[in-house]
């Protein structure tokens, strides 16, 4: 996912010449090309994300698209205040990309993960909240936050994640992508369980099921004209992350079928617990302890669909 | 544009300023009297003798940026943008007043002239080399000015943006510090450690000055003279907190008190205005 937004990021600023790409101090290589094609407009700012976050935003209110790009915790966590005054307050075009989100760095330890960033970052006002599916996302992602008006963070994996998508699908941030219609069950992927969602839909087909599956990249603005969609059409909707069942997707969902309810469709979130995870391991590990795996999710939509009338 | 103005003439100038803030503080019952008083000679001095702006296009792309990062001394900031011509004096009588263009902290774009909302401390370095390095990018000519308070320099991002910007051809960016030696709840070399702050700012690759933050012509002098090696300047001037008021100058207490009518009147008195 890094390299889509790399490569995208590079094509853009070549043809624009208000793109400002910072990074703290991050992402060596990757991002060579862009300071050959674009000299003068790549800020390596240092271990110092809230000066970079601030730093940003004096570019923008000076009429630049400058993008901030490091490890998500430290490109959310590290620097809010800055977000939400420099960026948020004074409403100014400043893209954040959070890289390595999620538990994608698993085995750095929890000070590298970020399950609980969107869910913060979303009360921010002004600010759109995207984690794409697959690298083609990204790509689609990246070029639709420089284009947008308001402040956007994009939140993304790290490398070599399965590709989801044949080609670069139509993306619209605030408008899920359909990547499967079905009956019984339907699937909000976020982010970088695209393709674990599609392999426990999978499973499913194999018991006799009919899963949907969108991807539903965009935590905010959320997409009610597809919740408003899909809610009457199944007796379960999955909410899938990898990112606390609070404050993120399943969060956001629950707070709209609150003032919006639909009786006959239950809401079941997949994500992480609220808790740290202590364990050392890989991303598969901390995914399996969270039962953010195929086959978790398989067997608890099917449990559930076996209660729900 | 700029261009020197007579010193007694601003020195009349810097008193009425004096006396505007004791009135609003008084009439909209806001504290952080002192901490205003403390920089008028430097918003003299930067809006009469050195910022390259025209009232008349505050959105000119080309003008120099002066932001007040310490927000909580935004009487003195609006009293300024007022006498120089950026919008009508009557605002100033609206001062946080519900409905009023000018709240007790600046919020943005909230009056023509103000460069940045800001009340939270350490956003407006960071922020002002941003606009910096855009004017580097954009290969625009206009100066950066940042006033900061001595407390502020408690911040990170303040010496985040110290490390980050003496590498980067900034000679157009300019740091005031007001050291007035006081913070909201005690000296500020006690709370922590301040002295040296020339020093400080020098280690860390700046053109760093020390001046009297109440000398309108030193200040201008100061904020004149930029690096010609691309390092960025910082001027630390030292002023007395609720400067131009006997009984205010130097005393904490009006970092929060609110003046009455019979201090008003003595403070009008004392700045030779009545």
């Amino acid at each position: 996912m890094r390299n889509a937004f790399a490569r995208e990021i590079t094509r853009l600023a070549k043809g624009d010449e208000r793109i400002v790409l910072l990074a703290a101090d991050i992402g060596n290589k990757l991002f060579d090309d862009f300071k050959l094609k674009c000299p003068g407009r790549f800020f390596n700012c240092g271990v110092a994300e809230a000066n970079m976050i601030g730093m940003a935003a004096g570019m923008a209110l000076s009429g630049l698209r400058p993008v901030c790009y490091t490890i998500a915790p430290f490109i959310t966590y590290r620097c809010l205040e800055q977000i939400r005054v420099d960026v948020c307050y004074h409403h100014v075009p400043v893209v954040l990309v959070g890289t390595g989100s999620g538990l994608a760095y698993a085995s750095l330890g929890a000070t590298h993960h970020s399950c609980e960033e969107m869910g913060m970052l979303r009360l921010l006002p002004h600010l759109a909240v995207v984690a794409p599916g697959d690298s083609f996302e990204v790509t689609a992602a990246t070029r639709a936050a420089v284009g947008h008006a308001d402040p956007v963070y994009i939140r993304i994996g790290k490398k070599d994640e399965p590709v989801v998508h044949a080609s670069e699908p139509p993306f619209a941030i605030g408008k899920a992508i359909r990547v499967r219609g079905g009956r019984d069950v339907c699937f909000l992927s976020n982010g970088a369980m695209l393709p674990v969602v599609i392999a426990a839909a999978d499973l499913l087909v194999k018991e006799g099921l009919s899963p949907e599956i969108h991807s539903f990249h965009t935590v905010k603005p959320l997409d009610e004209t597809t919740l408003h969609d899909l809610f009457p059409r199944h007796r379960i909707v999955a909410t899938v992350e990898e990112h606390g069942i609070a404050g993120g997707l399943g969060g956001s969902v629950a707070e709209w079928l609150a003032d919006h309810p639909f009786p006959n469709a239950a809401l079941l979130r997949f994500g992480t617990s609220g808790d740290f995870w202590h364990e050392t391991g890989e991303q598969e590990h901390a995914r399996e302890h969270f039962g953010l795996t195929a086959p978790a999710i398989a067997a608890r939509v099917k449990s559930a669909l076996a209660s729900v009338p | 544009m700029s261009g020197a103005s007579p010193t007694a003439d601003l020195e009349r100038i810097a008193r009425e300023i004096r006396f505007r803030l004791v009135r609003m503080s008084h009439a909209a019952g806001t504290p952080h009297l002192a901490s205003a008083l403390s920089c008028v000679d430097i918003l003299v001095a930067a809006y009469w003798n050195v910022l390259r702006l025209d009232p008349s296009k505050p959105d000119d792309p080309d003008r120099d940026r002066f932001i007040l990062s310490k927000g909580h001394a935004a009487t003195a900031l609006y009293a300024t943008l007022a006498a120089r011509g950026f919008f009508p004096e009557t605002w100033l009588d609206t001062f946080a007043r519900h409905g009023s263009r000018l709240a007790e902290q600046p919020a943005p774009g909230c009056a023509p002239g103000v460069e940045l909302a800001t009340g939270s401390l350490g956003h407006g370095l960071p922020v002002g080399l941003g606009m910096a390095l855009a004017a580097l990018i954009q290969k625009r000519k206009h100066r950066v000015f940042v006033l900061m308070s001595d407390g502020e320099c408690n911040e990170g991002t303040v010496w985040e943006a110290a490390l980050f910007a003496p590498n980067r051809q900034t000679e157009r960016l300019t740091v005031i510090v007001d050291y007035n030696k006081w913070q909201a709840t005690g000296r500020s070399d006690e709370v922590m450690a301040l002295p040296s702050l020339p020093k400080k700012w020098e280690a860390f690759g700046w053109n760093a000055c020390e001046v009297d933050g109440h000398d309108v012509a030193a200040l201008t002098r100061a904020m004149e003279s930029l690096s010609d090696d691309g390092r960025p300047k910082a001027i630390i001037a030292n002023t007395i907190k609720g400067r131009g008021i006997s009984f205010m100058q130097d005393d904490n207490n009006w970092h929060y008190r609110v003046p009455n009518a019979e201090e008003v009147s003595a403070a009008e008195k004392e700045l030779g205005l009545k």
